[in-house]
This record gives structure tokens, sequence and C-alpha cells, in this order.
């Protein structure tokens, strides 16, 4: 199928309270589509880990999905910092988030390993300084 | 069991979601780090934890969650209660501490891991 559906967010990297909207709207949004729950949920959990690293490590960022006729591909992009060892950051536990964000309920190393986990794909194209883009993709 | 039941057997206050008191649930989980939750917990229906943040309910909602429970009798905000309300999740809290709330509620037959919640 060449038709898509596009949602596209700009997550706002300076408040912590409101991280995860984005994901809360295209959780709503994949409802209305008719998109089967348990591929809605991956979704919505890879894309919430995604929204919540962006807040916490690189100022926020944007924030693509892509609604396919048997796939959903998510695409995070930020501006930050970049990821200097991404095996090392894909290791569960391991986590250079503040201890303010440990004490907000994250920053546990959990972040990449669940996107991983719930997704069928990811990618990660990240330079130094420069910023980090992560596509993601749940076949369903 | 009903959230009703969990609300009687933790002698909780019910602060949002009275309309949702007789939804069944099968399995629950006890955390103040979200990522656990969002990484360990499968198909379960509440969620107990002793953290105030608007992230608790998103990460419930993420996770089709259909009610908190605030140990040690923490309170959610306004802005928490408010986006409780918009998914229809059901939030109350209790006096009880996490260890005894949670062993109250298994003993009670709401396991953790392994029961599907339908």
């Amino acid at each position: 199928m060449n038709e898509s559906i596009r949602f596209t967010f700009n997550v706002d990297g300076s408040n912590f309270t409101t991280a995860g909207q984005a994901s809360v709207q295209v959780k709503k949004n994949l409802r209305e589509l008719g998109i089967p729950p348990e591929a809605i949920r991956r979704v919505s959990i890879a894309m919430y880990e995604g929204e919540i690293n962006m807040v916490i490590h690189a100022h926020g960022g944007t924030a693509e999905v892509i609604v396919y006729e048997d796939k959903i591909v998510i695409v995070l992009s930020d501006r930050g910092p970049g990821i200097p060892n991404v095996e090392l950051a894909m290791k569960e536990g391991y986590s250079t988030a503040p201890d303010n964000i440990r004490s907000l309920g994250f920053g546990a190393g959990m972040g990449l390993p669940n996107m991983k986990r719930y997704t069928d794909d990811m990618k990660i194209d990240t330079e130094i300084g420069v910023g980090t883009t992560i596509t993601m993709t749940v076949n369903f | 069991m009903k959230i009703s039941d969990i609300k009687d057997l933790l002698d909780a206050e019910v602060v949002c979601g009275e309309e949702n008191l007789d939804h069944n649930v099968f399995s629950a989980c006890g955390s103040d780090m979200m990522s656990d939750v969002l990484a360990y917990v499968k198909d379960q229906a509440v969620l107990l934890t002793g953290l105030v943040n608007a992230q608790v309910i998103r990460t419930a909602e993420m996770m089709d969650m259909v009610c908190i429970v605030f140990v040690r009798s923490k309170k959610p905000t306004p802005e928490m209660i408010e986006l409780a309300r918009e998914s229809g999740i059901v939030l109350m809290n209790t006096e009880k501490r996490m260890y005894e709330a949670c062993g109250l509620l298994y003993k009670s037959g709401l396991v953790g891991n392994g029961v599907r919640h339908e």
C-alpha cells in the first residue's frame, strides 16, 4: 500500500511533567484507526520511553509516527548530545540520567532496552554533538 | 476481584473513577520505578506505587491499566486526577505501606505476573 497516515509532534524538552503527551495522543489516534490493541500498546510504550529519553537527555525533539497497512514506523529525532556508546546504552540497568530523574520514576537504564523489546526493529543513528534519530518499526 | 474489593481490602479512599469500581481485575504490580513497570509488567491491571507525578498516570495508560493505588497516603495532584479521568483510570489512596498493601491483595487472589487480564 502506498498510502500512509502520518502524525508529527514536537516534544517539549523543558518540562518533564508534560513528557509523554505525544504518546498518549498517538495511542488515541491509533485506536480510532482500528489498529490491533497489542500493536497499539507496543507502539505507545516504545514511543513513550523514547519521549521520556528525549526530555531527559536531549532537550526534546520531534516525533513522527507513520501508519502503513501492516506496520507502524516511529521516528524520534533530537539535536541532543548524541549517545557516546550505543552498545553500553542498550544494556539494561545502564543509565546516565541524573539522580533527580530517578526520583521521578525513570532513569533505571530500561528506556532503550524497553524500546527494542517492544518493537520488531530499532535503528539508532547518533552523532556526538549533533543529535540522535531512532527509527522503530512495529509490524501487525 | 473487583476494584471495589481492592478499596475494601486496603481500606482505601477513592479519588476518582467511582463509576469503574465494578471492573474486574486479575493481576497487579507494585513499583516506584516506571521504567520497570513498562519493562516487566504485561497484562497487569492495577499499579501500586508511592510515586506521585503525572508520569504515573501516563505509564498506567500506556500499559492499559485500570486502577492506581497510591500507598502511604500519597495524594495525586489535580493535574494527575484530570489525566486519570480522561483515561477512565480509577485512583485511590491507602494509608498502608507498599509491602503490606501488595501482600493483602496477593493473599486475596490478586497475583503478579503470569495471569492475563482479558
